[in-house]
């Protein structure tokens, strides 16, 4: 069974935009806020899924398949990214013992 | 208890739990929080009728990527007492360009042109696996099959990365 769409049923989109822009801020704050490097990349996921409900919410409303189509490839870059960064993540606690972010200065030159 | 109100009791419920993951000091605990967020946006899914996406969400988001997490997080052994803390002068100026930045965003939003939403009687079924199938093995077959090119890198990249190189460390 199909329910008429909530846009339908008096809930407005600017509601969906506004929840969307708290999401997308709390997780750059996150990123400014913590220096344990894996809440960071938790802090990044966040501010994606952030874009995922904007960009569904956009969908319903003007009736269009292809915004869905996009998180599903949202979705998938961000399999890929969380995948390579916790491994970047591992190899640099085994030489450096912390995920402190401030001491990969030390990467430089 | 209509649309609206299930709506607005999700949305704080979302941005609750979003707060409690970068709020909280114990990592595990952020994680915990996290997969709470995702299981919140998954039912905001369900309530715009976009069921297929909202079940990719709980499995790859909640499923996969999170306990990845907990897994790295365990592995590596964190705790309360040896998280990093950074200093009130720093999270002070956060907040302030958090909240700088989220006014910028709405007073630009709101002087867009409202659009009105679609009223076609077939709209109802675009978030379910049928339609979006369809468009995925048609029009975006090619970025489809290129996913699949992203993954094999990024499994490759990460067994490298993860390996211990003996050579280098004798």
């Amino acid at each position: 069974m199909v329910l008429a769409t909530i846009f339908q049923n008096g809930v407005s989109i600017e509601f969906y935009i506004v929840l969307s822009t708290i999401l997308f801020v709390i997780g750059m704050i996150g990123v400014m806020i913590r220096r344990n490097a894996i809440i960071l990349l938790m802090c990044i996921e966040l501010m994606l899924n952030a874009v995922n409900l904007l960009m569904v919410a956009f969908s319903t409303y003007f009736g269009q398949a292809d915004g869905q189509i996009f998180v599903f490839f949202i979705m998938v870059v961000a399999a890929a990214e969380a995948t390579v960064g916790l491994s970047i993540l591992v190899m640099a606690y085994r030489n450096l013992r912390t995920t402190d972010v401030s001491i990969f200065n030390k990467l430089k030159g | 208890m209509n649309l609206e109100t299930i709506a607005i009791i999700l949305g704080g419920l979302t941005i609750g739990s979003a707060l409690m993951v970068i709020i909280s000091k114990h990592p595990v605990r952020s994680v915990l929080y996290l997969v709470l967020t995702f299981f919140m946006i998954s039912a905001n899914y369900i309530l715009m009728n976009a069921q297929f996406i909202a079940i990719v969400n709980i499995i790859v988001y909640a499923g996969a990527i999170m306990v990845l997490f907990l897994f790295v997080l365990m592995l590596l052994n964190l705790s309360r007492e040896n998280e990093p803390k950074s200093s009130i002068m720093v999270k002070l100026s956060a907040v302030i360009a958090g909240g700088t930045l989220f006014t910028v965003f709405i007073a630009a939003l709101k002087d867009g042109v409202a659009v009105a939403a679609t009223t076609a009687t077939d709209a109802d079924s675009i978030g379910l696996v049928e339609s979006l199938g369809q468009l995925l093995f048609t029009k975006y077959v090619l970025p489809f099959e290129m996913s699949s090119v992203l993954f094999i890198a990024a499994m490759v990249g990460a067994v490298l990365l993860a390996k211990r190189e003996k050579q280098i460390i004798e």
